[in-house]
């Protein structure tokens, strides 16, 4: 079985402790071990010895470190064990990245603690990063292909790429991307084979701007509630309150969620990264944002500015109850740059994606005979 | 926008400024992206002659850097086996300069520089090397949402919509460069105040389109003069793939204002152009959008050589017309709609269809806009100083 959630870290996480390498802990240790959504969070506060601590001034230095192991995440780079406040996260709705499994984690410096946002992403004090590593198979069986690390320094954050060895001993700076020939089988059982791209730091940052400064995507108070994932948070004293209120995005597979709440979930997290009125689509006008009203703004008889053959010969990006006549989809069934949408980090089509917005865009009321 | 790097450049010292040389060989798609990641604001990234097979797009965001080929002949960035990426270069910071390379068939765009301000393209070359093929990229050199743009002596071929598109950006300059094969020669599009002078337009299906459309985040655009081009023979079947806007556009348009607030046609070459040598329209698809005006308003057309026009032209009822007219049509067409529309220089084809009216509502008759007052000609768009001398 092919499960889209991260994998979770926790059993490596839990196993660490032998006692004649492992981390000393004090007297003073907990461990809390929260289950929610079929995502386990992991937390391990302790009284550490530096080298099991996660290397803060990494973080904050000027510079890019020739190897992951450098900032020291992970106590046992090649187990990918976490560090203490290196703490495991998961997404109701994750982005699409080839049907690449990830491990997700957040890092609070001790004593910080993120603040929450109703609407942008949640606040990270200096000194956070966010860690994602991407890559095929699941559990056990998970290998790691590469490591993009999110890093809040005092002038902003920074995005960069690291890529696994083949051994898998540690994961080395890759700021001009590159490309990996991946096999895996896909969740209806198909075969694939794909050139898998890791993408360089610019390409990083395509997708992770707002006005051109970076910004996390992911860590949204909407996209991490799950009714029980961000009191977690407060919990481990990661994120400073939940409020009661807290927005919550569908999950994209959520069979018992509205069509309409998963499709705009889906289209949130895979495309208003870009298109919003502060992205890199922000010239196309169409925004794609979770809550956006504005129907044209929408795609809603909205015809093309820039999509170029990306219009398939289609005259609107959503024909109300015609999946067959939308722009939108028809750039999401091409792998063919220049048509294929989003255009980074998708080699492969998300047929059950697809089948979502096109079952989405079908149950609309046509105003077309 | 860089606020936040503009406020750091202050608190750095500036290096002394480098040139990074790339050379042919190897792995080219990591040394050229390499040298754009790691150029510092002051840098030349300089790419010796030689053709470059690149497997992605290649991209660049620091501030104040040169990227220079041997020349738009000799450094070829190679774009056939490119696997993704929506445009072969992107550029998305500010006071760059791109001379002396050219691109050839990207899978979509061909240059695109997105919220770059003052930049500069001189003598780069974009194209399709198949000849015009639906299939080909959109736009060939692609500016939008900039401030203070500069094109001089670009070639552009076989864009399958605009060889040069200026999108939603202000003061703006594209000179000296030749566009053909193109379904779009030159396009000015929601984008204000801009000079199009001295260029080549031959052999598309529309030679220089000056448009705005609704939904945008910036409309209203106007105050475009178009000079001292050479329109001519666009002749080009359109090949632009449907629902595109610039697949509406009539094969053997030279130039073509839609929509448009202030243009100024004048002293240009306008010829052989099967349509129409000018053709003034209003935006005629449906749209929601309060913000926006469809209508030509204070489009001036004077003191351009009108040669033969409109002898076959790509119209409905082309034949009767034709029959009507004596073998030709006036150069000029207009939709009827909108206001001040000055024509000093060419007889006038005005097909009087209303706004929301289909084409074939048409009631062709010949127009007078000579006496119609058309305002003075704005001055040149200037740019800074820096931009004009980087493109020497």
């Amino acid at each position: 079985m092919f499960d889209h959630k991260s994998t979770s870290p926790a059993k490596a996480g839990a196993q660490s402790g032998d006692v004649a390498t492992g981390p000393r802990l004090s007297p003073g240790k907990w461990l809390a071990a929260i289950v929610s959504g079929g995502c386990l969070i992991v937390v391990l506060a302790a009284a550490t010895t530096d080298a099991r601590r996660v290397d803060d001034a990494a973080i904050l230095a000027d510079g890019y470190p020739p190897t992951l192991s450098a900032f020291r995440f992970f106590t046992d780079i090649k187990a990918r064990t976490p560090a203490t406040h290196v703490t495991a996260y998961a997404l109701n709705t994750p982005l699409f990245s080839d049907y690449a499994e990830k491990q997700r984690y957040m890092y609070v410096p001790a004593g910080k603690t993120a603040r929450y946002d109703a609407s942008a992403v949640l606040d990270f004090p200096v000194g956070s990063a966010l860690i994602k590593t991407f890559g095929y198979g699941a559990g056990a069986a998970f290998r790691p292909i590469e490591t993009r690390l999110l890093l809040r320094r005092a002038s902003g954050w920074v995005a960069i790429p690291y890529v696994w060895n083949a051994d898998l001993s540690d994961a080395v700076l890759k700021r001009s991307g590159t490309r990996v020939p991946v096999s895996f089988t896909d969740p209806s059982g198909q075969a694939r084979t794909i050139s898998y791209a890791v993408p360089n730091q610019n390409q990083c940052k395509d997708c992770h701007a707002l006005s051109g400064a970076i910004t996390p995507i992911g860590p949204t108070a909407r996209n991490l509630n799950d009714g029980a994932r961000l009191q977690a948070l407060v919990a481990a004293k990661l994120l400073d309150r939940a409020p009661a209120g807290a927005p919550r995005l569908a999950r994209w597979d959520d069979a018992a969620a509205p069509v309409e709440a998963r499709a705009r979930a889906y289209l949130e997290v895979n495309c208003a990264h870009c298109h919003n009125a502060r992205g890199a689509a922000s010239n196309s006008g169409l925004w794609l944002d979770w809550q956006q009203a504005d129907a044209v703004a929408r795609g809603i008889g909205k015809r093309p500015v820039a999509a170029g053959r990306g219009s398939g010969g289609r005259d609107f990006d959503i024909d109300l109850g015609h999946p067959e006549r939308s722009i939108l989809t028809y750039r999401m069934e091409s792998t063919e740059p220049g048509v294929a949408m989003p255009e980074l980090g998708r080699a492969t089509v998300h047929a059950e994606g697809v089948a979502l917005l096109n079952g989405w865009i079908a149950g609309m009321q046509s105003t077309r005979k | 926008m860089k606020h936040l790097l503009a406020i750091f450049a202050v608190i750095a010292s500036p290096a002394a400024a480098r040139t990074i040389t790339v050379t042919p060989g190897g792995d080219a798609q990591e040394k050229l992206q390499g040298a754009l990641i790691e150029a510092q604001p002051g840098d030349v990234v300089e790419i010796a002659a030689g053709r470059y097979a690149l497997t992605d797009g290649l991209s660049l965001d620091v501030n104040r850097v040169t990227v220079r080929g041997a020349g738009p002949g000799k450094t070829i960035l190679d774009f056939k086996g490119q696997l993704a990426a929506g445009e072969g270069l992107l550029v998305t910071s500010d006071d760059v300069v791109l001379r002396g390379f050219a691109v050839e068939d990207s899978k979509g765009d061909g240059i695109k520089s997105k919220g770059a301000d003052r930049i500069v393209y001189k003598d780069v070359r974009v194209e399709w090397t198949g000849g015009p093929k639906e299939t080909n990229g959109a736009y060939g050199v692609y500016p939008v949402e900039s401030r203070d743009v500069l094109i001089d002596g670009a070639v552009v071929k076989g864009a399958s919509d605009a060889g040069i598109y200026v999108g939603q950006s202000e003061n703006i300059i594209v000179r000296n460069s030749a566009v053909s094969g193109n379904v779009a020669g030159i396009e000015i599009e929601n984008s204000r105040h801009a000079d199009v002078i001295h260029n080549l337009a031959e052999h598309n299906t529309g030679g220089i389109l000056v448009f705005d459309l609704p939904n945008l985040p910036k409309m209203g655009g106007g105050d475009v003069r178009i000079v001292q081009n050479k329109v001519t023979n666009n002749d080009q079947p359109n090949f632009a793939p449907k629902g595109n806007i610039v697949a509406s556009v009539r094969m053997g348009t030279g130039v073509l204002v839609m929509a448009n607030d202030g243009v100024e046609v004048t002293e240009n070459l306008l010829e052989g152009n099967a349509t129409s040598n000018v053709m003034i329209v209003a935006y005629r698809n449906a749209f929601k959008d309060a913000k926006y005006n469809p209508l030509p308003r204070r489009i001036a057309v004077h003191t351009n050589k009108q040669g033969r026009a409109g002898f076959a032209p790509q119209l409905p009822g082309a034949a009767q017309l034709l029959a009507a007219f004596g073998d030709q049509l006036p150069p000029v067409l207009w939709d009827g709609t909108g206001e001040g529309i000055a024509v000093a220089d060419g007889a006038v084809l005005n097909m009087n269809v209303a706004l929301g009216a289909a084409m074939e509502t048409a009631k062709p008759a010949p127009a007078d806009l000579s006496k119609v007052a058309r305002g003075p000609s704005r001055a040149a768009v200037v740019l800074p100083t820096a931009m004009e001398a980087a493109a020497r």
